[in-house]
């Protein structure tokens, strides 16, 4: 497991995706895999049963199975969901060309509030991805939100939004609660997008390699403000980013200038 | 019995809604615009999700003086006991709207009756 090792997330990397929502990695991907992948989506990849483990779910060899072993995507799995995670269930997302409309701002599945465990999905792009051709819109630092599927469909634009361009082979790993949508393909070019959601099968909690836990970048990176945010409501998104991080490291003491020490204290000594 | 005549139509010119929807950093309109979406009565414009990363206005107010009138504010809610901390929908939501001319035929009888 050396390479895989090698390859986890570090801490900043976490509270990065603690923050955002999201971790994106170029290219990572190699070449011959993404012209294998156009084919094999063509083909079709067939479906397993709801929370199938990987090794069940990705025969060796697939081309599944390869694609989560590539050393960068396993070095984030295991560092997101732990070792040997279920499949959820995974899908081949086309945007056809000039297709006339764009999917609504949502979140996967129904709302989901577990403060102390997430899924991630894997978002994998074959392809080099131009503005134009539509990739993927997503809100950083949306996924805390409680709201339910689509019901945000009403947001079209919000500051600081993500609108995906890429190069061939990027993968994206989503919290779940993320909000984003497939963007209107204005291009000639059928764009693909290959999802496959995991579940953690072991507490989520120091997964990573966490000999940088106390980096600065850490708190810089939990403390990332974004546009969208209205002021008031930005303040609770920090509030609930380090109960995140808490459950995430087991540090009970952590916080981000005193937001949830000062709410939580209620002293019992009394004066004799 | 009530029997109804087929709707009668028009192709003159005829007014129809544009609606702009902002949210604002604050409760106060003068707030900065920190999302947008468009709706076009018109069908002109198809505006979508993802379709701009720059908003129409900078502030709620900036829209009421390029001419587009206000017609409703989102109320302002306590959170719900227990809930204090949660994180949801975007709070400070206004829909403005906007009356232009538009050349598709118009049903005359659409007002309901």
């Amino acid at each position: 497991m050396t390479t895989t090792r090698e390859r986890l997330l570090s801490s900043v990397q976490m509270a990065h995706f603690v923050a955002h929502g999201s971790l994106r990695m170029d290219a990572v991907v190699p070449a011959e895999m993404n012209k294998e992948a156009m084919e094999v989506f063509e083909a079709g990849i067939p479906q397993v049963p709801y929370g199938t483990p990987v090794s069940e779910a990705c025969p060796e060899g697939s081309f599944m199975r390869r694609l989560v072993e590539v050393p960068e995507v396993a070095g984030a799995l295991r560092s997101l969901v732990g070792p040997e995670p279920n499949i959820d269930h995974h899908f081949v997302h086309v945007r056809e060309p000039r297709e006339g409309s764009a999917q609504p701002l949502h979140g996967d599945a129904i709302i989901d509030v577990r403060a102390d465990a997430f899924d991630v999905q894997l978002m994998y792009y074959p392809q080099q991805v131009t503005l134009e051709m539509g990739g993927t819109l997503s809100v950083p630092g949306s996924h805390l939100r409680r709201t339910n599927e689509s019901d945000t469909g009403r947001y079209q634009n919000l500051r600081g939004q993500s609108r995906l361009v890429c190069p061939a082979g990027t993968v994206v790993f989503l919290h779940h609660g993320l909000w984003h949508g497939g963007r209107r393909n204005d291009s000639d070019t059928r764009r693909f997008m290959f999802k496959i959601r995991f579940n953690p099968t072991v507490r989520q909690r120091r997964l990573w390699d966490t000999s940088d836990l106390s980096d600065p970048r850490v708190a810089e990176e939990l403390n990332t403000v974004f546009p969208w945010y209205e002021q008031a409501t930005g303040r609770l998104e920090l509030f609930n980013r380090v109960l995140l991080w808490r459950a995430l490291t087991g540090d009970e003491g952590f916080d981000l200038d005193h937001w949830v020490t000062r709410v939580s204290n209620r002293p019992q000594e009394v004066l004799a | 019995m009530t029997t109804f005549a087929p709707a009668p139509t028009s192709t003159t010119s005829a007014v129809r809604q544009q609606v702009l929807v902002l949210y604002l950093a604050t409760s106060a309109l003068d707030s900065p615009v920190v999302g947008w979406s468009l709706y076009d009565g018109t069908g002109r414009t198809s505006p979508t999700t993802g379709d701009s990363d720059e908003p129409p206005y900078e502030t709620g107010l900036a829209a009421l003086c390029d001419g587009w009138r206000l017609f409703q504010a989102a109320q302002m809610i306590p959170p719900y006991p227990g809930h204090e901390y949660d994180v949801s929908f975007l709070k400070h939501e206004f829909f403005f709207e906007r009356l232009e001319k538009s050349e598709k035929p118009v049903d005359l009888d659409d007002t309901g009756h």
